[in-house]
């Protein structure tokens, strides 16, 4: 028989492969369902996580994908790690979008290395701006971030619907709900000549890195861990609770609220309805994928942007819904999250007490 | 021509009453999800999957009552769905240990990719909604529609505020139910199953969000639509925190949000103008952190409300 042993200390080795083993149950959880309900599940599963990454002509798809997340997951992560709950990232990253939009809109006749600058300061404190009013309801008041920062999304998105419907329309869209096409200053430019991979991409990587700088090599990123997990030892070591809670609200803000910016200037080029994907709560699934650490979510970010690549080859393949990688996507959450008791405890095979010497 | 005075007050009372009606419709899915999560988190586990577990329990209900045509057999299998969705959380929060707050959230996710699929092949399609209790021709006395003129689910939720109220005030396993949720350790050293409890609770919670949630696509809305409830499940979510985890305030705040939902419903219906659609559409969640706010503020002279073992783990770990 086996039983579950309690490990004395969380396994190394696990905090690792546990996201693997999740990936694999959630391959083979949805081979059995989406087979159950009448698709080819092997054919779907293969389509979803195998095709992206074998065919060359879908990396630079799964790179413009990956951007965002990454981004957004980078915020998120920083403030699970300090106990804080921001779970309105969706917000946050529409607001960031409108902001920047709104300085596009502004400069729109005008031409300049400059702009697109301008745009991403726009999105960074816009985003900021919108996880301000989270921040100050939980330090003076202790109102939960998770469902204020949550109610603001939807705030965020009915003001965006106004706004591409009413002030910001263009009169030229044949009544469309849309804004303006950026300019050609306004639009991210490719990495290289005629690539589909805009330079958000890059700097993706480059804020990862940063942001592993700062956690793990500076007394900031110190003070989040120590608040996150310890908040009693904190206040001792004289960290101040309520200003680590204030700078990662606000730098997760700002980063969603840069995505937002990159997005609506990259893929989009314009604002419309279609604008929130989701991408704020995919990248919690990101996070968690990757373990709250900024290199782990450059992985976890690739993994979410297979599935929604491969959900669309999927679409057209073996005609699975595109809501199948949304399920995709919760799977692999709860697969990740069952397989984290393997880090703290182990399968073992039963042992009879050991007799006691004669 | 000219209406006789009789005629015309009769008209005002009618316009009024279908105006509470309509109160009472838009406040009865809050107030389940909320009243179930209310248990749940008085058993010491917060989850936050409401919103997915009503989408779960909408979906349910909608696919089998357009398939059996049975009102009935779809608010069954709703509450069905809310509990096997309940059941996955309390799997991995109480069977695994894992983080109540991110597993809420997994499950939220779960509920909206799960009912997107299943309700793809319903999108548009409509049902005759759940009708009232007791049919009659009201025109005579049209105040009387507000007592009688409800369908059974209105009436159930009432009902269910009430036992809830009792069972965890009165009775022998609701004050098991809260010492589990106040001190869990404790509890299990007088020998109380916590865990077993606990997932009880988690189970009631889900019954009611997936009921709660049936309530959308059954009642309001015949019909089925892509994340039907709207965020609704946070909503009441934030209701449970507003009510101060006592069920008498749950049904006041869950009839304020009623009378807020109608509000926008009144004003989009007369064509106001000078306020936007958008705006409108923006005031429940406004008014979600205005009140979770005010609260807060209230909080400070009140002390604490929430259970002592909220969240945390048991055994802890």
């Amino acid at each position: 028989m086996l039983e579950w042993r309690r490990r004395r200390e969380p396994s190394k080795a696990m905090l690792y492969l546990s996201p693997l083993i999740a990936i694999g149950l959630t391959m083979l959880t949805g081979m059995l369902v989406f087979g159950a309900i009448g698709y080819d599940g092997l054919r779907a599963v293969t389509a979803i996580f195998i095709t992206p990454l074998i065919e060359p002509q879908r990396w630079a798809d799964l790179g413009v994908k990956a951007a965002p997340l990454i981004m957004v997951a980078l915020g998120l992560a920083i403030g699970f790690r300090a106990n804080v709950w921001n779970i309105g990232a969706e917000g946050q990253y529409v607001m960031g979008a409108i902001a920047g939009t709104g300085v596009a809109l502004l400069t729109h006749d005008m031409t300049g290395w400059w702009i697109l600058p301008a745009m991403a300061l726009g999105g960074i404190l816009g985003g900021a701006a919108f996880a301000a009013l989270p921040a100050l309801l939980k330090v003076r008041l202790q109102v939960s971030e998770i469902l204020t920062s949550l109610m603001l999304t939807y705030v965020a998105v009915q003001f965006l619907y106004y706004l591409v419907r009413g002030p910001w329309k263009d009169p030229d869209g044949f009544n469309f709900p849309q804004t303006k096409m950026f300019s050609a200053s306004q639009t991210l430019p490719a990495v290289a000549e005629g690539s589909l991979v805009h330079v958000g991409v890059p700097l993706a990587i480059l804020l990862a890195l940063i942001a592993w700088f700062v956690m793990s090599k500076t007394v900031a990123g110190y003070a989040v861990r120590v608040v996150g997990r310890a908040p009693a030892a904190a206040r001792h070591g004289g960290f101040d609770a309520n200003r680590v809670t204030w700078a990662v609200l606000l730098a997760g803000g700002g980063l969603a609220g840069l995505a937002g910016l990159l997005e609506a200037a990259g893929p989009f080029g314009q604002l419309t309805p279609q604008f929130p994907v989701g991408y704020g709560f995919t990248a919690i699934i990101v996070a968690f994928l990757g373990r709250l650490s900024p290199v782990g979510i450059v992985f976890g970010a690739l993994v979410l942007a297979v599935t929604y690549v491969g959900g669309e080859i999927a679409q057209s393949t073996v005609r699975l819904p595109s809501a199948a990688t949304g399920m995709f996507q919760a799977l692999l959450l709860f697969f990740l999250l069952a397989t984290d008791v393997l880090v703290r405890w182990r399968l073992a095979w039963k042992t009879r007490p050991a007799k006691v010497a004669p | 021509m000219e209406n006789a005075p009789g005629e015309g007050r009769a008209m005002t009372a009618a316009i009024l009453v279908s105006i509470f009606m309509t109160l009472a419709a838009a406040a009865t899915p809050i107030l389940l999800a909320s009243l179930g999560e209310l248990v749940t988190e008085k058993a010491g586990v917060l989850n936050l999957g409401v919103e997915g577990m009503m989408l779960c329990g909408a979906v349910a209900g909608f696919a089998v009552a357009y398939s059996t045509g049975s009102i009935a057999l779809g608010l069954i299998a709703a509450t069905l769905a809310g509990v096997a969705a309940a059941m996955i959380f309390a799997l991995l929060t109480l069977g695994l240990g894992s983080n109540q707050v991110a597993t809420g959230l997994a499950l939220t996710i779960f509920g909206i990719g799960a009912s997107s699929l299943i309700g793809a092949g319903f999108v548009g399609r409509t049902i005759t909604r759940l009708g009232p209790l007791f049919p009659a021709d009201y025109a005579a006395h049209p105040w009387l529609r507000l007592v009688f003129g409800h369908d059974a689910i209105v009436y159930l939720s009432l009902a269910l505020v009430l036992a809830v109220g009792l069972f965890l005030r009165r009775t022998k396993a609701g004050l098991i139910l809260r010492a589990v949720g106040e001190n869990a350790d404790s509890a299990h050293a007088i020998g109380y199953r916590v865990l077993a409890i606990r997932t009880a609770a988690t189970a009631f919670g889900g019954a009611l969000a997936g009921l709660g949630g049936a309530y959308f696509s059954l009642a309001l809305t015949p019909m089925w639509a892509d994340r039907l409830t709207a965020g609704r499940g946070w909503i009441a979510l934030a209701l449970v925190v507003f009510a101060a985890w006592k069920p008498g305030r749950l049904l006041i705040g869950a009839y304020l949000f009623g009378a807020v939902a109608t509000f926008e419903l009144q004003a989009k219906a007369a064509g106001w103008s000078f306020i936007a659609p958008e705006v409108l559409a923006m005031t429940p969640y406004l008014a979600t952190i205005v009140v979770l706010t005010m609260m807060s503020l209230g909080r400070r002279i009140g002390g604490r409300d929430a259970p002592a073992c909220l969240g945390k783990p048991f055994p802890a770990s």
